[in-house]
């Protein structure tokens, strides 16, 4: 059983890490809370279910075709929605929930409530120590941290993380030293989004599409956010891994209380939140009065 | 200015006297509501069979009601169930108050009808259920007849007959797989999903299955809209069961089925799954879905009775798929309103009641006679039995949904005999053959 949790626990912290870290990236560097993250993920999942099942594309083209037209969705959302009323962040919270539930809608009336897959980029599975893992569970793993290394990669050894970074340390100072603050928070979103599509790409064949599949993902991007700290890329991914082995011991210890995981992960989270409220690696302050 | 004032006050007062006696003019319709999720397949096949039966009922004039004709005119309404059953009572209420309707059919989820239900009674509007299993629904009957004696059962029956079904299923696979697999004893994971519905099959099955003398290894219960189940697929593995035994209503039904399928898990999966019931499910899994079984109640080539096949043939000609259970609203409409309207001679619903609550009458799913209590009072739920209404064992072979139980000659507790046309033998699926064989 030890086996089983560590396996599944780590899939399942894959699954969450993907997600949170665009999540994380957009708040961290323009203080937005892209509510409507997942629904990009979601629009990229029944793109690419499009582009297979309608148009016969091959599953790595539709994958391309669907974070692409995500990336672009976001940028142009971006532009429209979030853009001209960033300093109000209530609004900003309320424009991402319309926009998220616009695009639950439209999905509901083109493709109705049925329950649709996609097939597996690579079918079949692999027995681990006598545990059975999908070969698409694995590609997720290593596509979460290859997705980290990018990541680190750009913000750390690019002109653009560079100025991601200075953006998300101080706004005002890296407008003052000429970066053009606006844009790069419209990069960023456009990476954020990018990652969503992505994350769709990977989980897709896991899941079934429905036109509400993203608010369940949301719940739980949202607590491994905030116990990782709101803005800490490094500390989604460590609390994406820590609630993914928290809902795998559950299933396994509390059978009858399967559907209890994200409760239980939720507790966790607030948990955390009355102990150390900036999340495991977030940074505390103070208002300014 | 007065003149102006004056002469507009008069055309509103017309317009107002207008609207008010317009509804005298739509007196010689019926109005059944027909209420259901309706972006879902569930809402769908309400609709579709509440259509169907309009249809053939208006195309012969419509009902005789007392001395004149009347037609019967659909009004939909979007429960939204399984989002919120908020949305589920604000459909009824609006069905009552703006659609004015004279009967109901539909509801799918026991938690929403359990609502919607309170707000027909309300209006003593006679409400025939067509999709929630929890007995508490006709439970309320008996308690309290004179508020509740509007709602019947139409489709399925209880979920204590549900389990009871899928006992007896059980039981045929079982000793399916004794036989084949030379195994003692079968080692039996009850997973299902965490709904209203299910919580007492479980308790039913946890007390049951030891009886019929196999062992229940573990119970598992996922979400109802679980799109990843391989953490429980793993534990139910472990557990070392060779049947699992479904009680699935919802959208987890697909994923369940398609990673055991993909992992190909050493067990036969039997019970119910919804979603394994409709002809989509077999794209949905991506084939994966093969060798699971459910409870259903249409199987096209399977054959209750004479109406059965015009019924199920009518349906995919016109809306290109197999009927669900849900699609019973038209038996509930062509069989069971209709005649007791006729034969009441009104739409009063206490004299539709009393006609109705002690009609026995042939639909395509069966026969239909509702039950008292031992006291003799009324439940208005549906008899289960041979002679009656059984359902079917279906099973996914190789991309078509077959019919494999009841066999040929079944009898149950000294009933007679029945064997409906159609059905072929139950196939256990080949890696587990091949797991059990080694």
């Amino acid at each position: 059983m030890i086996l089983d949790i560590i396996i599944n626990g780590l899939i399942t912290g894959s699954t969450y890490a993907l997600l949170a870290i665009g999540f994380s990236l957009i708040f961290g560097v323009a203080r937005i809370v892209n509510i409507a993250h997942t629904a990009f993920y979601m629009v990229a999942s029944y793109l690419i279910y499009s582009c297979i099942q309608k148009l016969g594309l091959h599953p790595v083209w539709a994958s391309l075709v669907a974070v692409i037209v995500v990336t672009l969705a976001g940028l142009v959302s971006y532009k429209f929605f979030i853009d001209p009323i960033r300093e109000h962040e209530g609004a900003v919270l309320i424009a991402t929930i319309a926009l998220a539930m616009a695009m639950q809608e439209i999905l509901l009336l083109i493709f109705k409530g049925d329950y649709l897959t996609v097939p597996s980029l690579i079918s079949g599975y692999l027995s681990i120590f006598g545990v059975k893992v999908f070969y698409q569970q694995i590609l997720t793993f290593g596509m979460a941290l290859l997705i980290l290394a990018a990541l680190w990669a750009l913000l750390m050894k690019t002109r653009l993380g560079l100025a991601i970074r200075s953006t998300a340390e101080d706004r005002e100072v890296a407008n003052l030293m000429g970066m053009d603050e606006s844009r790069v928070a419209m990069m960023t979103m456009g990476i954020s989004v990018g990652l969503a599509g992505l994350t769709g790409v990977i989980i897709v064949p896991l899941t079934t599409l429905s036109p509400f599949m993203w608010m369940n993902p949301l719940v739980m991007m949202m607590a491994v956010v905030v116990l990782g700290g709101l803005g800490s890329i490094k500390g989604s991914f460590v609390g994406a891994y820590i609630l993914g082995f928290a809902v795998t011991l559950v299933v396994f210890l509390i059978p009858m209380g399967a559907y209890l995981k994200d409760s239980v992960a939720l507790s966790i989270m607030i948990l955390v939140l009355v102990i150390r409220p900036e999340g495991l690696f977030g940074v505390a302050f103070e208002e300014e009065r | 200015m007065r003149k102006i004032t004056f002469g507009f006050s008069v055309l509103f007062a017309i317009f107002c006297a207008f609207t008010i006696s317009t509804p005298a003019w739509g007196a010689d319709v019926i109005k059944i509501g027909v209420i259901g999720p309706m972006n879902f397949l569930q809402g769908k096949g309400h609709w579709n069979g509440a259509l169907m039966a309009q249809e053939e009922i208006n195309a012969k004039g419509g009902i005789q009601v007392g001395d004149k004709k009347m037609k019967i005119e659909l009004v939909k309404a979007d429960s939204n169930e399984f989002m919120n059953v908020t949305d589920a009572t604000n459909a009824m209420e609006r069905l009552m108050t703006q659609g004015k309707v004279d009967f109901v059919v539909g509801g799918f989820r026991t938690e929403a009808v359990l609502a919607m239900q309170d707000i027909a009674m309300d209006y003593k509007k006679v409400f025939i259920g067509c999709g929630a299993a929890h007995p508490e629904l006709c439970a309320r009957v008996a308690k309290d007849y004179n508020r509740y004696k509007y709602f019947f059962r139409g489709t399925p029956f209880h979920s204590g007959n549900l389990v009871k079904t899928c006992f007896i299923q059980m039981a045929t696979v079982g000793a399916i797989l004794k036989q084949t697999l030379g195994l003692p004893k079968i080692k039996v994971a009850i997973v299902a999903e965490k709904a209203m519905w299910a919580d007492p099959m479980i308790k039913a099955a946890e007390g049951f299955i030891p009886k019929m003398g196999m062992e229940v290894v573990g119970v598992w219960r996922p979400s109802a809209t679980a799109t990843d189940v391989t953490a429980e697929l793993s534990a139910t593995q472990r557990s070392g069961a060779q049947m699992i035994f479904t009680i699935f209503s919802s959208s987890v039904g697909i994923p369940f089925a398609r990673q055991a399928g993909e992992l190909k898990v050493p067990a036969v999966q039997v019970g119910i799954n919804v979603e394994a019931q409709k002809d989509g499910f077999w794209e949905a899994t991506q084939g994966y879905g093969n060798y699971v079984e459910t409870l259903n109640t249409y199987v096209r080539g399977v054959e209750f009775n004479e109406l059965t096949k015009p019924f199920i043939d009518t349906y995919v000609a016109k809306f290109g798929e197999t009927p669900t259970y849900t699609a019973d609203t038209y038996a509930a409409i062509l069989y069971g309103i209709v005649p007791a309207v006729e034969k009441a001679g009104t739409i009063d619903s206490d004299k539709v009641v009393s006609i109705l609550e002690d009609s026995v009458y042939k639909v395509p799913g069966g026969n239909v006679k509702y039950t008292k209590t031992k006291d003799g009072k009324h439940l208005h739920d549906l008899t289960w039995g041979p002679g009656y209404t059984t359902s079917l064992g279906a099973q996914w072979q190789d991309g078509k949904m077959v019919g494999t139980w009841p066999p040929a000659h079944w009898t149950y507790e000294g009933s007679a005999e029945v064997t409906y046309k159609g059905i072929v033998p139950y196939k256990i699926a080949p890696w587990v053959i091949d797991y059990y064989k080694k």
